[in-house]
């Protein structure tokens, strides 16, 4: 690679390993229901600029509802969530978007009969200004537009190593290449925040050791901060920098892996040891 | 060209002054093909050359070379023979232990990586030269090209490309004319480069090729196929082997015609789509899968498709290769060629990238008849050529009009050939090696009194002077005769195994015979192409090693061993040695796990070691065999797979005398 993008540039200045920062997102007694059922109890964590923060936790613990009250999908009855020093009651899908947080879906949210790097270009939407006719005609500055962003998009293939299926549709990829490409998807947005659904569900070995490569890359490259819901133990304690806990809808541990993992209460909600 | 050239930098200088516009090498970055023209390429050496000469590189030092095909991996080989030092491309997928071994012979203090994955083993070298000879000789600098994932790197001794070409300007303007006299002090006689051998036995050797050598073989190439400027090629092949050197760098400097580098290993097929090489290198097994590729496809096609395909595929090998060839043919079939052309021959090649081939060369191992016709019969110049790293790849090579399936073709320019009494091919001219690096005692083996270089190989040579290479001499060994051990028929394991790999559905295929009664073999089956046999037939399997194990798959190889039997049994000399029985191994033969060597040639001796067990059950006449074996995954960890194998009785046929 021989141009470096902006983004790379600015993370290039500070030299000298990854830092991680202040709190960036603050998510504070968050509550949900759906109807009488409470997805979530009185959640409350943060998480900081720079850092792999993992969410984790048995199935229908409410991992995916947090994310979703995170960017919008869902709007809990009580709490806050301040990103960046503004408080919300809830968020905006939309607004968050153009705040910087971009994610991944569990059950990917791909254009299948659109080529790879369609799929990605789509992540560049938002970052679009000509207006629809401009980009119709390709004129002027819509052209220019185009080829700025499909530059940044071709970094991301780059990175992604995945040259070889720039034109494939996604329809006929592997799962794990297809997971590869909603990253790239989300990467598009040039995300402060990345929030990843289960990256590596239904991956095998090999698939989730590229997997974690690429995320601890995105980490280190980009220097986004990466929220990550996964199920796989090892995967989690050898990326993640903080460790949530969930069980049933309430927050049962939060700390460094290897505090988690010494937790009581963690232990007893994964194997179910004796009361 | 200029004859006053008589070195490659020397040459790349006198291209920059006639054609400095004209395209000197491309590569695909971003999806986009980006272009150097001579005068950039002559440039960019200098700067690199300039750079390493600030960092303390000398003539007389190696530079060690390590990484896939990239631009500025072959400026850095021209950079270092600029300053009289010697580039050594290193196979970038050796694991560290195994690149240490080189780094220590060649006295390596300097070396040019592509990426950070080359760095890492290149910093793991370091750690092993440190703990096995403290305070000895290491590297010292590394040069990465991509500097994805380095920023966060401390180690001393590291340093950007971009940053390198800033010294190097620096220090060219600091110290002008430091440059063009050692340019100009070069001689033909220097060593140009070091290229280690894969080593089928023992510990590699580095083969020390003069500018000299390299470069009266990468002319006789280039006069014999009339290459020159406006021609491709695709560089996609390791750069540390040599037919690779003398295509990309040779060639290249000799001939004036242009690089390719894909964007990624995995992208080659596209990239020749898009580039259309007019000239090209593949190994058997590369021609091998574009055509199980394209059989897999057909299969899929719909019918009328499928028809078409069959038929003018039929008419192609009646009279394809005699049109290819210019032998007369009939004005009908003549007719029908043309339109198969435009209907399936045309199109066929441009899927495979082919359709500007003018030359296309293969080498390195024996190519199928099946193979080798197809490509010849769809209008593509399928040609192959003889040589080793000791003679530059460059003893035979096969003109136009005169190619042959069996032979590797006549003497090329400038070289001689001679047959010793044992049958070993010995060659003479002007490719053969100086010598092994430090190792007179190697290099007085294989060079004898009169100049010849003792190949290794047993071949004949026909009444027209085309060779044909046997097997390797020291692999021919003999069965059992009647009269006691290793007196009765000549046995050929190669030339056994290439019959058993031609079908597509044996991967490898390792013989044992010598010293024994009857011959029995090891086969591999190819797992993409069984697999979807298996898919096709509706018949499960989970991985490799179930899929091995199938009755229905032993059946198939079974199927393929009897007729390999029945073809034996018509060649003179070869009746004795049809196969008794054979096993299909339980995992893929890797070079990981020392089966294969890096250019994939089977280890035999190796093998017959590894499972001393599996060679004694088909000698003992057991049914099967339990065996569990170690295997080592390409992040260096290991683990252990097991089976139980059956051994299988293949049909013998009697004695034919051969068709006229």
């Amino acid at each position: 690679m021989n141009a470096m993008t902006e983004q790379e540039l600015s993370a290039a200045a500070p030299k000298g390993g990854r830092r991680i920062g202040e709190v960036i997102l603050d998510v504070q007694n968050i509550t949900l229901r759906f109807g009488g059922v409470k997805a979530l109890t009185d959640i409350s964590f943060d998480v900081r600029e720079h850092e792999v923060r993992a969410i984790i936790g048995p199935n229908g613990a409410g991992k995916s509802s947090m994310l979703n009250c995170i960017n919008g999908v869902y709007q809990p009855q009580e709490g806050r969530i301040t990103f960046r020093g503004q408080t919300f009651r809830h968020m905006n899908s939309r607004q968050v978007a153009e705040m910087g947080v971009a994610r991944t879906f569990q059950n990917l949210a791909l254009f299948k009969g659109m080529s790879v790097l369609d799929n990605i270009m789509t992540g560049r939407n938002l970052k679009m200004k000509s207006g629809l006719l401009a980009q119709a005609l390709r004129i002027g500055p819509a052209e220019r537009e185009e080829l700025r962003h499909r530059e940044f998009v071709e970094h991301i293939i780059d990175f992604l190593e995945i040259q070889a299926w720039r034109k494939t549709p996604v329809g006929r990829l592997p799962y794990g290449l297809q997971k590869r490409v909603d990253l790239g998807r989300a990467l598009a947005m040039e995300p402060q925040v990345l929030l990843l659904d289960e990256p590596m569900a239904g991956m095998n070995v090999e698939e989730k050791q590229d997997m974690s490569r690429f995320i601890l890359d995105v980490n280190d490259e980009f220097g986004s901060t990466i929220v990550l819901i996964e199920h796989d133990m090892g995967v989690v304690m050898d990326i993640s920098d903080r460790v949530v806990v969930l069980d049933y809808g309430k927050k049962i541990g939060d700390g460094t892996p290897h505090e988690v993992r010494s937790n009581p209460e963690v232990i007893r909600a994964y194997l179910g040891a004796e009361h | 060209m200029e004859t006053s050239a008589n070195t490659f930098p020397k040459l790349l200088q006198a291209h920059a002054r006639q054609r400095p516009d004209a395209p000197a090498v491309r590569e695909k970055d971003l999806g986009i093909w980006q272009t150097w023209d001579w005068a950039r390429a002559a440039t960019e050496v200098r700067e690199i050359a300039c750079g390493l000469a600030s960092l303390g590189f000398r003539g007389g030092q190696n530079l060690a070379i390590v990484g896939a095909n990239r631009p500025h991996l072959y400026f850095a080989v021209v950079a270092a023979q600029c300053l009289r030092g010697v580039p050594v491309p290193l196979y970038q997928d050796a694991v560290a232990a195994e690149m240490v071994f080189m780094l220590d012979d060649a006295a390596i203090e300097f070396a040019f990586a592509e990426d950070q994955e080359q760095v890492d083993k290149l910093l793991e070298c370091r750690e092993l030269q440190e703990a096995q000879h403290p305070g000895g000789q290491r590297i010292r600098h590394v040069v990465y090209d991509d500097p994805r994932g380095l920023r966060h790197y401390d180690q001393p001794g590291l340093l950007g490309y971009e940053q390198l070409r800033q010294l190097g300007r620096a220090f060219d303007t600091a110290h002008p004319g430091l440059f063009d006299q050692a340019v100009a002090a070069g001689e033909p006689g220097d060593v140009a480069v070091i290229l280690y051998t894969s080593g089928t036995t023992g510990r590699p050797k580095g083969v020390c090729q003069t500018h000299a050598s390299f470069m009266a073989a990468g002319r006789g190439g280039v006069e014999t196929d009339r290459l020159g400027p406006g021609d491709d090629i695709m560089s996609y092949l390791p750069m540390a082997w040599v037919g690779d050197h003398l295509f990309s760098v040779a060639q290249w400097l000799v001939g004036g015609f242009t690089l390719n580098c894909p964007e990624s290993a995995a992208t080659v097929m596209n990239d020749m789509r898009e580039i259309g090489p007019t000239y090209y290198f593949g190994p058997p097994r590369t021609f091998e899968g574009l055509l199980t590729t394209v059989s897999i496809r057909m299969e899929d096609a719909a019918a009328p498709k499928r028809w078409m395909y069959a038929r003018f595929m039929a008419l192609a090998r009646r009279v394809g290769a005699d049109i290819l060839t210019g032998r007369p043919v009939a004005f009908g079939d003549r007719l029908m060629y043309a339109l198969g052309n435009l209907l399936v021959y045309g199109p066929l090649r441009n899927v495979l990238g082919m359709s500007r081939i003018r030359v296309a060369y293969t080498a390195g191992a024996a190519i199928g008849p099946d193979l080798f016709r197809f490509y010849r019969s769809i209008g593509i110049n399928l040609k192959q050529f003889y040589g080793q790293t000791e003679t530059c790849a460059y003893v035979c090579l096969q003109r136009d009009g005169q190619v042959q399936l069996n032979s590797v073709g006549s003497a090329a320019p400038g070289m001689e050939l001679k047959i010793a009494d044992s049958g070993e091919v010995l060659v003479r001219g002007v490719s053969v090696l100086k010598e092994y690096y430090k190792r007179p005692d190697a290099t007085a083996e294989v060079l004898d009194a009169d100049g010849y270089f003792h190949t290794g190989d047993a071949g004949v040579i026909d009444h027209e002077g085309h060779l044909r290479i046997i097997d390797r001499a020291k692999d021919v060994g003999r069965l059992n005769g009647p009269g006691g051990t290793c007196n009765g028929a000549m046995f050929a394991p190669n030339y056994i195994e290439n019959k058993l790999k031609f079908f597509p559905q044996i991967k490898e295929a390792v013989c044992f015979g010598h010293g024994r009664d009857e011959v029995c073999a090891f086969v591999n089956i190819d797992y993409e192409a069984v697999g979807n046999w298996a898919e096709r037939r509706g018949l499960p399997y989970g991985g490799y090693v179930d899929l091995a194990g199938k009755a229905e798959v032993l059946q198939l190889v079974k199927d393929c061993v009897e007729q390999v039997n029945a073809d034996l049994a018509a060649e003179e000399g070869m009746e004795a040695t049809q196969i008794a029985r054979f096993l299909v191994l339980h995992k893929e033969l890797d070079p990981d796990d020392d089966e294969l060597t890096r250019t994939r040639k089977v280890r035999r001796g190796f093998i017959a070691d590894k499972y001393a067990v599996l060679v004694d059950a088909l000698y003992g006449g057991k049914a099967e065999q339990f065996i569990e074996t170690q295997v080592k995954f390409e992040d260096g960890r290991t683990g252990k797979v097991s089976a139980t194998l059956k051994i299988v009785q293949a049909k013998q046929f009697p004695p034919v005398k051969a068709a006229a």
